[in-house]
């Protein structure tokens, strides 16, 4: 059973291991694509999560690379308005659907079971169909562009009747879409939950688990609960668009603001689906290179559950100006605020795990440092928008776009690349190269506050989301975002530059990679890890507080 | 692992995904009743400006003459059907309590005979619940034949117990073209069957 050389050189050396370390000998995998195809490894399928997502997100950054060379100057220059919205739309629809929630996902599936001492995900056929149910969707998503009438053009919220009378012929290929990747979500959500109920190592409590697991169980219960609401949303949208019904159109009955309760009951927790797995990484991350326990454990699990709860009452501040009564607005403005309760409980959990810590700047702890400042100043641009009267003036223009970039960009990419160098050593074996991550922390974080801080004042001063021209004053703000994004988008070749270096050679890693402080379950195995891992279940020792 | 302990891990991953799969189904049922839920929401809270469309009937006892209140009429086409609707008079002043009539004329300017009804939405939200409306074209569904003008009327009141703070009720209609009783009026406009509205 001589190992062949598979398509990837992290999982010819995690085969080798696991070959050498385990007596009992694993059927030998099948050769070239079909071993991808039909694998049911936890760590094949998060490895290929991770590349999938990360494909998806150049695509989607190529299209917001689109919308601001367009808006690099006033007046139309490089695209047409029909192309700029299908490029505004797919871009957010791309980042959401198809980056940063894969991007999770994969990091779920390698993690999750090192972390809790589980051999595999609880249910891994399932899982690899999990995985392949996106290549499909995302296909058929990024068909449309090539489709009579375009792709969608209706903005990522895709509010009827702009996606339903008045969309493109090929909505309904983006009904069925999102219908897979929604069902990919969800399959995904229920193997999460079932590994971490049933498969944790004899002796771990649920309050042991660590917090990207905690994080990400609350995350998958969200899931479950709002994916079916995206999937009854679209499937009337279906039915008015081909079956002649009119639950979104006033002239049979419909009301087009029931679209947008109904999406946004599902949309706002679906932000949050972005944000708690960002959470528990950077909860990971920051005891480790402050060289401290982190403070608080139990107040993040129970700041994680209040924020999921809040997030099933906060929707109606999406649509301020719809109409709604006062008595409505005052309500969701209320408990938009008081999510900033416990989420000022988890920056400040942080901030005390640094303080008078031995901290060190290795390239995760600048990512998840600048997560921390960065995700915050999105946190208070939001409690300026939850504001029912401010928002009258804030609704629909740039300023929200500075907004919810601030907390996705810094925030959910950010912890994403944060958590890649921070497990990359246990992936590979190899540390990544310090320089060039150092390179790409800095134009990364330089670059995406020049893309997104003057969007905050363009949109004070009133400028329109999602329209391809713009009034003369705005110029000098746009052509800085513009500047700043070409920066950022062309600073994430480093990001792969980095990865494949680190597959390929670097500096080897111990077990324990980062240190006595990053003492969870996964750094209990070598680096790289073997393809199979806690086959016997490990004890669970109780770290010493 | 023990044979038994896989047993018994495997036994709590069944009931995980089962409970998880229940849940899944009942978010699913829960979006749709929203739709409902949603609907009879607005109807009780006049919220949206839901009026009721069915006949009310008038209460006769005395007109509360200590404060007029100004109605507006205004009248839209949605949808490019080739009617107009007109209304006698953009605006009328009257006390509550106090029965009014206003005529409203529907005219039919293409060559077809079309089935329309006009949708009703009342603002300010407030005064949603205390529009009485008697008789109205808005009740039911309207054939017109190719040119033909009809004049219907609208009989309402507001009630005595309007909020005070309301000085101005506007009712706005707006016209609809009915599915399956209209031939298409223009290629590519998707017309929408009309449910009970």
């Amino acid at each position: 059973m001589a190992p062949k050389v598979p398509p990837q050189p992290t999982l010819e050396q995690s085969t080798a291991a696991a070959e050498a370390g385990h007596g009992h000998a694993h059927e030998a995998p099948p050769k070239g694509i079909m071993r991808w195809l039909l694998t049911t490894n936890h760590k094949e399928i998060g490895t290929m999560y991770l590349i999938f997502s990360l494909i998806m997100f150049f695509i989607g950054g190529i299209f917001a690379l689109v919308v601001r060379l367009e808006l690099f100057q006033p007046g139309m220059q490089f695209v047409n308005p029909e192309f700029f919205n299908q490029m505004t739309t797919m871009h957010g629809l791309i980042m959401v659907f198809a980056a940063v929630m894969p991007a999770f996902t994969g990091l779920a599936n390698w993690m999750i079971p090192l972390q809790i001492g589980a051999p595999d995900m609880a249910l891994p056929r399932l899982n690899n169909f999990s995985f392949w149910l996106l290549p499909v969707a995302f296909g058929l998503l990024l068909s449309t562009l090539f489709m009579p009438g375009g792709g969608p053009n209706f903005g990522w919220t895709f509010y009827a009747p702009l996606s339903t009378t008045y969309a493109p012929p090929s909505t309904t290929f983006f009904i069925l879409s999102l219908h897979i990747a929604g069902i990919s979500s969800i399959l995904g959500a229920i193997n999460i939950i079932a590994t971490i109920l049933n498969m944790r190592a004899p002796g771990m409590r649920m309050m042991d688990m660590p917090l990207f697991v905690w994080t990400w169980l609350i995350t998958s219960f969200l899931l479950i609960a709002v994916m079916p609401v995206l999937a009854g949303v679209i499937t009337m949208m279906l039915m008015d668009i081909n079956f002649g019904t009119s639950f979104f159109n006033a002239a049979g009955g419909g009301d087009p603001v029931l679209f947008q309760h109904l999406f946004w009951f599902f949309g706002h927790p679906e932000v949050y689906i972005m944000i708690l797995p960002a959470f528990g990484i950077v909860s990971a991350i920051i005891p480790a290179f402050a060289r401290k326990r982190l403070f608080g454990y139990a107040s993040m699990v129970y700041a994680t559950g209040a924020i999921a709860v809040l997030s099933f009452l906060v929707w109606g501040h999406h649509m301020f100006v719809v109409g709604m009564p006062l008595a409505a607005q005052l309500f969701f403005m209320y408990a938009t605020m008081l999510i900033a309760v416990p989420t000022g409980v988890k920056i400040f959990n942080w901030v005390t795990t640094l303080f008078r810590g031995s901290i060190s700047f290795e390239p995760p702890m600048l990512f998840a440092l600048a997560f921390v400042v960065l995700f915050t100043i999105g946190g208070f641009s939001g409690l300026m928008l939850a504001i029912a009267p401010a928002d009258f003036q804030y609704h629909d223009t740039y300023f929200v776009v500075a907004h919810f970039h601030y907390v996705l960009v810094p925030g959910a990419i950010f912890s994403i690349i944060a958590a890649v160098y921070f497990w990359l050593p246990k992936w590979t074996g190899h540390y990544p190269n310090v320089r060039l991550a150092q390179w790409h922390f800095w134009l990364s974080v330089i670059s995406v506050n020049l893309t997104f801080f003057p969007m905050h004042f363009s949109g004070l001063a009133g400028m329109p989301r999602r329209i391809p021209d713009y009034a003369l004053q705005f110029a000098d703000f746009n052509m800085v975002s513009s500047i700043g994004a070409f920066m950022f988008g062309f600073s994430q070749l480093l990001f792969v530059a980095v990865i494949v270096m680190c597959v390929r050679g670097g500096q080897k890693a111990p077990a324990a990679a980062w240190g006595e402080f990053a003492d969870d379950l996964e750094w209990s195995v070598p680096s790289p890890a073997p393809l199979h891992t806690f086959e016997t279940p490990p004890t669970f020792k109780r770290p010493a507080h | 692992m023990s044979q038994d302990d896989n047993e018994v891990r495997q036994a709590g991953v069944r009931r995980t995904v089962w409970r998880s799969v229940a849940a899944l189904v009942g978010m699913f049922a829960f979006a749709w009743a929203l739709v409902p839920l949603y609907d009879v929401f607005c109807r009780v809270t006049g919220i949206n400006g839901q009026v009721d469309t069915t006949a009310q009937a008038l209460v006769h006892d005395d007109v509360d003459e200590s404060r007029m209140v100004t109605v507006q009429f205004i009248t839209r086409n949605g949808s490019g059907l080739p009617w107009r609707l007109d209304v006698e008079t953009r605006q009328v002043r009257l006390h509550p309590g106090q029965t009014s009539e206003v005529n409203f004329t529907f005219s039919n300017q293409s060559r077809s005979e079309n089935w329309a009804r006009a949708v009703p939405s009342v603002t300010p939200n407030t005064a949603t619940r205390h529009v009485r409306k008697s008789s109205c074209f808005c009740f039911e569904e309207q054939l017109l034949q190719a040119g033909e003008r009809v004049e219907m009327p609208l009989v309402f009141q507001l009630d005595r117990d309007l909020p005070p703070e309301v000085t101005t009720v506007t009712l706005v209609y707006t016209l609809y073209p009915v599915e399956g009783k209209t031939q298409k009026l223009q290629a590519g406009v998707k017309l929408d069957e009309g449910g009970e509205a």
